[in-house]
């Protein structure tokens, strides 16, 4: 099955990426965007069918390798298939 | 002394510290393949810049589950000197033995420079041939260089004396006029609380050889090695 790790900067810290896509989106007239924050999707695709052990190694792998706690926040969530 | 040389996928400044190491300091130099496992025999390791994996996820994130950080994590835990540049102090963040994270430079910008530094304190292995407040310049090369703690994290780092480089202008002023990357405080390199694992973005290495016309370098090789080497 498939499982989405969204990984994003965490409140507070600098995130010049965001800042630079607001100021390009102002640029183009966008000016009612107060905030951009750009953060990462990753897609797994896992052998499991058992959502619940899914998800729960997907926090693992969240808190071992694919975010960095000190700056960045995550979720996992199952992707819904339709997009993926 | 003998060095190790760490190398990982996507690291491209380790000739540069071996040919500095063993040309300049006439010390022994083995490299060592990520995927080795072995650090016996050596007295000092050090991580030169790059890549590695191609800076994929995040600086430093893949290269910190390789084979040789197991053998890294206990040589720095035996005391050993543990020496890291750019890249590589991106990966010793990523794998704990440094506090901290390298964020993007502010400007958004690969930056390219010379950069002067403040030397904070002479009391280290790091450091032990240089003056306090002594300003060196060396190369940056970079484009995560931005040092980022959290509030408690930096109190604690700043309290126990964890920095021992900042960026400053020419004249030794920390201000933010000579901080190129936004780094909290003006961080430039980092020692762990036992004061034998260093790592900082500056290059060092890229300005102890007069034929470039630059030597501000030596002193931390010189106070590493503990002797003066005739340039």
């Amino acid at each position: 099955m498939m499982i989405v790790v969204e990984v994003m900067p965490k409140q507070g810290i600098l995130d010049p990426q965001g800042q630079a896509v607001r100021h390009a989106l102002h640029q183009l007239g966008y000016t009612g965007v107060n905030q951009v924050q750009v953060g990462k999707r990753i897609v797994l695709e896992m052998e499991t069918g058992d959502a619940d052990a899914a998800l729960q190694e997907a926090r693992e792998m969240a808190e071992k390798l694919l975010h960095n706690e000190n700056v960045e926040r995550y979720r996992v969530l199952p992707a819904d298939g339709a997009d993926e | 002394m003998k060095w190790g040389v760490l190398i990982f996928p996507g690291t491209n400044r380790e000739r540069d510290a071996v040919d500095v190491l063993e040309r300049l300091f006439g010390q022994k130099v083995r490299k060592v393949w990520h995927t080795e496992r072995d650090l016996s025999g050596l007295d000092a390791v050090m991580l030169p810049g790059g890549f590695s994996y191609g800076d994929y996820l995040r600086c430093g994130a893949i290269a910190r589950f390789s084979p040789v950080m197991d053998e890294l994590i206990r040589f720095a835990a035996s005391g050993k000197t543990v020496f890291a540049v750019c890249n590589g102090f991106q990966i010793l963040t990523e794998a704990g033995l440094l506090p901290g994270t390298l964020l993007r430079n502010t400007n958004l910008r690969f930056i390219n420079a010379l950069q002067p530094l403040r030397i904070e304190y002479n009391d280290s292995r790091f450091t032990r041939r240089a003056e306090p407040g002594q300003v060196i310049t060396v190369p940056i090369a970079h484009n995560e260089g931005n040092y980022f703690l959290p509030p408690d994290g930096l109190k604690r780092l700043e309290d126990r004396g964890g920095v021992l480089f900042r960026y400053c202008t020419p004249n030794g002023e920390v201000i933010g006029e000579g901080n190129p990357n936004g780094s909290v405080n003006n961080i430039a390199g980092v020692v762990n609380e036992a004061g034998n694992v260093l790592g900082m973005m500056p290059h060092p290495e890229n300005a102890c050889d007069p034929v470039i016309g630059r030597t501000d370098g030596r002193v931390l090789f010189e106070s590493m090695i503990g002797q003066l080497v005739a340039a």
